[in-house]
């Protein structure tokens, strides 16, 4: 779950701004941290083939144990933190982490919301162990799975499981130039209609959490006719409740529409919120795959 | 000018053709992804011959329609906006110098297929909402050079309505279903034989109409049109009323029933992405990672999204209320007053696409009902206020 490896000095963090290079090299140095997640979000940044070359001109990568051995000693100008807070000794590296960066850029549902993870935060933590463990007494664990953001001030946040390539380059670029990046906090729909992509909701009638979910992914899911799952977390405004009980109307069950809210960011107050208490629907519970291509 | 027209079923194929020789990128409806959508066009075989639409608040479905008709459906699931005034549009770049930055203006050729658009099938809300688009976007102090490109570049072969949906209410606000001045080519699709009306709306499209082997249109195809129009004004699936609305919605800011509304407004933006006048943008820069290159971008926003309201400070409007109030307000009645016309042309579409399935027609009827009740317990009559009108005016509502 951690890294064995973690080349944290007591140096302070670089002053932030726009960054001339802190290293002898004269790139700014990039580090690429991992907590409670499955990799899926720092595998984005080797995704991006076609700009690694033009990346690696502008930064150094100082610290990516999932792509080289290479180490270089921090503070780090800018770091990369995927994953949640789930361990004692997590919460105390993010500290660590923190004390040595410029700026932090959280990336993922885990990272920003504590991930799917978080689906024990509404349970009895000691159950889910003793049903899944042989032996649950080795393990050690906190009660809740929590995000980045509640244990460090956190620069910028990027959302999604995983994150958007072309937002995490946006991201980085921005950082580069000392400027702010721009990452939309609307809604998914309107990265829909911008792209053409007819309405799975009103044209075909598939669970969508689109309208209350953040933008950014580009509208991937509907584009591909299946409705939004929601990893982006909520949109700035959203109206969980509202879209719950329009679920609920279509003939979705309860329990179906509560699971729809808590999948990858389940941690999400809004998210959370919107099914809290239970919506009354007329329909009883079914086996579809809720918020996924299920149909009310 | 001469005198309307008969154009035979198949003779649409030589309209096509001869706007695709002329140069024009023709546009037409089509099936996608479960409904009708403007999408390139070179052979009439991929209209949605035979295809009709069932649409209701927050509702769209297709449905078999009439066998002969190729335009027996409603609106389209985005109208000629997002052609002539697209999501997003590349406005610059700039570049990086040896002894600065250079700024290159967007040209058409960033466009990969800059040809002069012709859209075919836009109806009598469609044809209406160019027109608004055309006072707001060409007829102010600054006009819109992108827009006035492709405007003056475009089209148009409007079609009659015969088969409104659920949704629409074009007789109530006067666009339709018949298209009102504007295109170059009217079609009116007759049946027993399948033929099409065509009137010359332009002198560009006299003299495409002039380059197309027709026949002068009889007293008896005139007269099947007239019924065609009227059955389909009789099957209008809204109406609104529309005499009193500047002075009802300017009268209701402190309406009960925008909180009520918010309880269901999602927010989510999609009503302005489909309202064919709805013209609010913002600008994006796009930069790239080596820092020699930055593009700005004009792209689709929302009087819906709170950012958009933000000046120095935070956001005007926090409430989804006030965003909602303000959206309807303006469309209806302030719009009157900025531009001379109002902003909204019946096409149903807000109602349709909101997946919360929120019908501005009846929410103008309530905000009526509401103020007339309001009135009448102002006025001292009996009756009172009445009481399913949602939670109380939120105390500034912002």
């Amino acid at each position: 779950m951690s890294v064995d490896v973690a080349p944290l000095s007591t140096r302070p963090a670089p002053a932030r701004g726009p960054l001339e290079g802190a290293t002898p090299d004269a790139r700014p140095t990039l580090a690429v941290w991992k907590f409670a997640s499955c990799d899926g979000c720092q595998l984005t940044l080797l995704n991006c083939e076609a700009e690694l070359l033009a990346l690696a001109d502008r930064v150094q990568v100082a610290y990516f144990p999932e792509a080289t051995r290479a180490v270089v000693a921090g503070p780090y100008d800018v770091s990369l933190v995927e994953g949640s807070i789930t361990t004692a000794e997590d919460a105390e590296r993010i500290q660590q982490v923190r004390a040595q960066s410029g700026t932090l850029v959280t990336i993922g549902a885990c990272a920003t919301a504590g991930g799917i993870q978080a689906l024990r935060n509404l349970a009895d933590v000691g159950e889910l162990a003793a049903a899944v463990y042989p032996r649950p007494d080795q393990l050690a664990y906190l009660a809740r799975s929590t995000p980045i953001a509640s244990h460090v001030t956190v620069d910028v946040q990027l959302y999604g499981c995983p994150i958007d390539r072309g937002q995490l380059l946006e991201v980085l670029a921005a950082v580069l130039a000392g400027r702010a990046p721009r990452l939309p906090s609307g809604s998914v729909c309107a990265e829909c209609k911008r792209r053409g992509t007819v309405c799975v909701a009103v044209a075909d009638g598939l669970a969508c959490l689109g309208p209350v979910t953040r933008a950014g992914c580009g509208a991937l899911c509907p584009a591909h006719h299946r409705g939004c799952y929601g990893c982006f977390g909520p949109q700035d405004t959203p109206n969980g409740r509202s879209l719950a009980t329009v679920l609920g109307e279509g003939g979705m069950a309860a329990v179906d529409v509560e699971r729809a809210f808590r999948t990858f960011a389940t941690g999400a107050e809004a998210f959370r919120a919107a099914t809290a208490p239970p919506i009354a629907t007329g329909a009883s519970p079914t086996d579809a795959a809720a918020g996924h291509g299920g149909r009310p | 000018m001469a005198g309307p027209a008969i154009l035979p079923s198949r003779g649409l194929q030589a309209l096509v053709d001869a706007l695709l020789a002329r140069g024009y990128r023709v546009l037409g409806p089509q099936v996608r992804d479960g409904a009708v959508v403007l999408a390139d066009l070179t052979d009439i075989d991929a209209l949605p011959l035979g295809v009709g639409d069932e649409q209701a608040p927050g509702h769209y479905r297709l449905r078999e329609g009439g066998a002969e008709r190729a335009f027996g459906f409603a609106a389209t699931a985005q109208s000629p906006k997002s052609v002539l005034f697209p999501p997003d549009e590349l406005l610059w770049r700039g570049r990086r110098t040896d002894d600065g930055f250079s700024v290159e203006p967007a040209s058409p050729a960033d466009d990969p297929d800059h040809r002069p658009v012709a859209i075919l099938g836009a109806r009598g809300c469609d044809v209406a909402a160019i027109a608004v688009q055309d006072r707001v976007l060409l007829g102010r102090e600054h006009v819109d050079a992108h827009y006035a490109a492709r405007r003056a570049g475009a089209f148009l072969v409007a079609v009659t309505c015969s088969d409104p949906a659920g949704t629409c209410f074009c007789a109530s606000v006067g666009t339709g279903p018949r298209p009102r001045a504007g295109s170059d080519l009217v079609l009116t699709e007759l049946a027993d034989p399948h033929r099409y009306l065509v009137e010359a709306g332009t002198p560009a499209g006299q003299a495409l109409l002039g380059a197309l082997d027709t026949t002068p249109a009889t007293p008896d195809d005139l007269a099947a049109a007239d019924e065609l129009v009227a059955d389909a004004t009789a099957r209008m699936g809204r109406t609104m009323r529309t005499d009193d609305l500047p002075e009802l919605l300017n009268a209701s800011a402190e309406s009960p029933r925008w909180a009520a509304i918010a309880e269901r407004c999602l927010a989510c933006t999609n009503c302005t992405a489909v309202c064919p006048t709805c013209f609010c943008t913002g600008v994006q820069d796009v930069g790239d990672l080596t820092g020699a290159l930055d593009e700005r971008h004009r792209v689709w926003d929302s009087c819906f999204s709170q950012p958009y309201s933000y000046i120095h400070g935070g956001a005007v409007r926090t409430w989804t209320a006030s965003r909602y109030r303000q959206w309807l307000t303006h469309k209806l009645a302030t719009w009157t007053e900025q531009f001379g016309t109002s902003g909204c042309v019946g096409c149903g579409r807000c109602i349709t696409w909101c997946p919360a399935g929120i019908d501005l027609t009846a929410e103008v009827a309530t905000i009526r009902e509401l103020a007339e009740a309001h009135d009448a317990v102002a006025a001292g009559a009996p009756g009172g206020a009445p009481t399913d009108g949602g939670a109380p005016t939120p105390g500034g509502l912002r």
